[in-house]
């Protein structure tokens, strides 16, 4: 991260602060923590991450600088801070910063980062004030800090019982140098971290009064919506709009691009007063798009090709791998291939995004997971710096990494420069679900050989997909260990099984495709997981206990006791089937046992679900539990209810009408446990995804021997 | 128009079939019922008309005059919240809480006709609503629990 000199401590918005900590990275790479004092001033060279301040009365304002999508970090971050400041919770203001990395450094919210990236960071400023208040309280008692603790947003003298509240302290202890590495609490002496407190965004949220980028609102704003081109790269050739402009309230007609990397994919803006209106002015609005010059794709086509894609992998000139040498050698040998489909985010609240621009700066205003991105984006694209460009986070309707792309924010911001005026830009459910960017579809090719064990000697795996990044390379099968091409895979099997082989062939197609929950991990758990339970079956061993066998780590066992005990996986009959899959991502290790049974009208139904998750330290299990609930429930839809097809080039699906999500009927039993270690904190908001797809398809192979290998499948005709 | 919102008459000046949604959130900045689908689809535009739940995004506001609307801002009554508020908020349901305001009035409406509903009850009123953070087991829990307040 480049370091940029500023003076850094910014009170504006917050009355009466006489203390403001910061936590900086002063140069790249190092990592180095300093906790800044608000009455310094002036340009240190020095990067501020984050915030804390603390007004005269003891009240504390929290900045959380990480997205709240749903996810928890609105209570995760105050929560950390609060345990090593010795304040309750009920103290403490929790506010949204804007995207300023000279402030608060990288921002994206993704990778499950917000806890297992900051924790040491956040527990630290925490613990730098509380030592503060401690040494300036000692300092009016004359004694010393060991003689002194702090409690609930007081020090307290310990031989005498004297107490000062924060508030009290603050004009003494804002004159103290900062300590860097200020004591940590142990963990068992925690009263807020890894307690299920209630989530301080919650009552905001149930009484209508939360502000998502939806119900943002600035003066004298308009609205528009855009009318993209139904195939993906069709262009505008002509624009009809004498019918648009009648409507009342249309102010203005315009053709519009937005780009996703280095595509631009083209569009009409309808700009007027009123959402309604402009909303109106669409419907009569007469386009010719010209289609020449591009793919115009069918799923089927896409899928055939994908295939092809995956086979030639093995024809490209590559060193022999493990895998090709140790096959022959195999008593067993056996060989699926597997297909996940395209999918649609369907956030609850559509794509939207507020943009003000100006001649020399630009203000945005939405339900955003990537801050920095849009910064660097718009900067790049409109020629304005970046610390022009504020970047303004509102609650999020939901993200799942849809909200992580600077797609919207920079077609926003065309149409706020070329109306002079801020605009609210807000896609209709048809927009969001045609338009995509969408998790792309993806084909796994995987092979395997059993020794004379039922131990599996050799495992390789080729995938083909869409890539995400632009001008990606095919990689040819080899024994390189693929970071995140490979995600979800629980990494002990990379030990375990001796010959383990990948390879990875981008597929070539005009659909803007981009993450969701889990990445990667989301398709490749389905083929690894499966294939895994078919190896198991080859070698007739149980599949859990053939896992065990080949996930060589005190972590893994441990989950997998677990399974035995709370899963009942022993115990099973033959009118249930049950299913396991174990899987790992942005270090989070989260296991799915799935029991299915046919109900009277003979249709399979899921009884329950039981998640497990290794999360290492964590701050809040009752927000874990919940992201897992959560999971599952997206991760079902993802499995059997919903595809994104493409027909002439064009996405199929546009509302919930076909688009089927998870109903209310839909849910099965969960049950979700957190298993207690001391390992460092890994991700909790996109873990609990992978595993449910082949944990799910393996319970209904074990009850009907029928093996599905490709997403989504038809529940009812099973 | 006039519109009867929350038990204050609202005079609005809104386009002939401009839905009552848009009304809401545009003309009146009640912005608590959310756009999520505009087909009736998704329940996140959820309000009360005479007490029943009803699809603000297809309903035109015109059709509205001389009926009580009640939106989520209008739950509290005298600074207390509504028992199903205070249910939804004790089962610490949300995620993103995009569909909460729709999930509320959704619930509210189901209590209004059946103050002890059982559990197939509560999943033929909420079929309508949708949760993409999944917080349907929350959801039923605090129906139930607002049920037996």
């Amino acid at each position: 991260m480049p370091i940029s000199r500023r003076n850094f401590i910014k009170l504006s918005g917050l009355s009466g602060v006489a203390l403001t900590l910061g936590i900086c990275v002063p140069s790249a790479g190092k990592n180095i923590i300093q906790v800044i004092n608000a009455n310094t001033t002036g340009g240190m060279g020095i990067e501020l991450q984050s915030w804390i301040s603390i007004d005269i009365s003891g009240i504390v304002t929290i900045m959380t600088h990480r997205s709240e999508m749903g996810q928890g970090t609105f209570q995760a971050i105050p929560q950390m801070v609060a345990e090593e400041l010795e304040v309750n919770l009920d103290q403490c203001n929790v506010n949204f910063v804007p995207a300023n990395p000279g402030k608060f450094g990288p921002q994206p919210q993704e990778g499950s980062y917000s806890v297992r990236g900051w924790y040491r960071q956040l527990l630290q400023a925490g613990a730098s004030a509380r030592e503060m208040f401690i040494e300036a309280a000692a300092a009016r008692w004359r004694t010393t800090a060991s003689e002194c603790y702090a409690e609930n947003g007081s020090v307290i003298h310990r031989s005498s019982g004297q107490k000062f509240g924060y508030g009290e302290l603050i004009a003494d202890a804002a004159k103290l140098t900062p300590p860097q590495n200020a004591r940590l609490k142990n963990r068992k002496d925690y009263n807020i971290i890894g307690k299920p407190l209630p989530r301080k965004d919650i009552p905001l949220k149930t009484n209508g009064m939360a502000v998502f980028g939806m119900d943002k609102r600035l003066p004298g704003m308009l609205y528009a919506v855009v009318e993209r081109s139904p195939r993906f790269c069709g262009k505008v050739k002509s624009i009809n709009d004498s019918e648009t402009i009648s409507v009342k309230g249309v102010k203005h007609v315009f053709k519009i691009q937005r780009a996703v990397f280095e595509n631009l994919y083209e569009g009409v803006a309808v700009v007027a007063d009123t959402l309604w209106a402009a909303m109106e002015g669409r419907k009569v609005l007469k386009i010719e798009w010209d289609d020449e010059g591009f793919e115009h794709l069918n799923t089927e086509t896409i899928f055939s090709r994908m295939h092809a894609d995956v086979s030639a992998l093995l024809e490209l000139p590559h060193a022999p791998t493990r895998f090709e040498r140790a096959f022959p050698e195999a008593t067993k040998k056996i060989e699926s291939t597997y297909e996940a489909p395209y999918q649609s985010h369907s956030c609850m609240e559509p794509v939207n995004c507020i943009a003000h621009v100006e001649a020399d700066r630009i203000e945005i205003w939405g339900p955003i997971q990537e801050v920095n991105w849009i910064q660097n984006d718009l900067s790049a694209r409109m020629g304005i710096p970046t610390e022009n460009i504020t970047v303004n986070m509102t609650f999020l309707g939901g993200g799942f990494g849809r909200k992580a792309f600077p797609d919207y924010p920079h077609e926003a911001a065309l149409i706020s420069q070329k109306i002079n005026a801020p605009v609210q830009v807000v896609w209709t459910r048809e927009d969001d679900m045609t338009a995509g960017p969408f998790r792309p579809g993806a084909v796994y090719k995987c092979k395997g050989g059993l020794d004379k064990h039922g131990k599996i000697l050799a495992f390789q795996t080729l995938m083909a997909a869409q890539a995400f990044w632009p001008n990606p390379t095919p990689a040819p099968p080899s024994d390189n260990d693929m970071v995140g091409i490979l995600d979800g895979l629980a990494k002990p099997y990379l030990q375990s099984i001796p010959n383990f082989s990948f390879g990875y062939a981008p597929t070539k197609a005009p659909i803007p495709v981009m993450w969701w929950r889990s990445v990667y991990a989301s398709t490749n758990a389905f083929a690894v997981e499966s294939f895994i339970d078919e190896l198991a079956h080859q070698a007739r061993q149980d599949p859990l206990q053939f896992r065990r066998t080949h996930l060589d780590n005190p972590r893994y066992q441990a989950i997998i006791d677990k399974i035995e005990h709370v899963g009942d996986w022993k115990l099973h009959t033959k009118k249930q089937g049950q299913g396991v899959a174990i899987t790992e991502c942005f270090g989070g290790i989260v296991a799915h046992v799935v029991k299915v049974s046919r109900g009277r009208d003979k249709k399979i139904k899921i009884d329950k679900v039981i998640a497990i998750i290794d999360c290492g330290w964590y701050v809040n299990p009752d927000t874990i539990r919940a992201q897992l609930e959560g999971s599952i429930v997206m991760a079902l839809a993802a499995a059997y209810k919903h595809e994104t097809h493409f027909q002439d080039g064009k996405a199929v699906e546009k509302n919930f009408d076909r688009y089927k999500m998870p109903r209310i009927s839909d849910i099965p039993d969960i049950e979700a446990h957190i298993m207690e270690n001391d390992e460092p904190p890994g991700g909790v908001g996109e873990p609990g995804f992978p595993p449910l797809a082949p944990a799910l398809c393996n319970a209904i192979f074990d009850l009907t021997g029928k093996r599905i290998r490709k997403l989504p499948f038809d529940m009812d005709a099973l | 128009m006039v519109l009867n919102i929350n038990n204050k008459q609202h005079s609005v000046n809104a386009g002939p079939d401009e839905s009552l949604l848009m009304v809401l959130r545009n003309h009146l900045d009640l912005t608590g019922s959310k756009y999520g689908c505009g087909e009736g689809a998704c329940g996140a535009c959820t309000v009360l008309i005479d007490g029943k739940a009803t699809r603000s995004c297809i309903t035109p506001a015109s059709s509205m005059e001389g009926k009580e609307i009640t939106t989520i801002e209008g739950l509290e009554k005298n600074g207390e919240l509504h028992p199903v508020q205070t249910a939804f908020l004790n089962a610490d349901v949300f995620q993103c809480a995009y569909c909460a305001p729709g999930m509320i009035m959704s619930a509210v409406s189901l209590l209004q006709k059946n103050s002890n509903p059982s559990d197939q009850d509560i999943v033929s009123a909420m079929q309508g609503n949708i949760c993409r953070c999944g917080t349907y087991p929350r959801i039923i829990k605090a129906i139930q629990e607002a049920s037996t307040v």
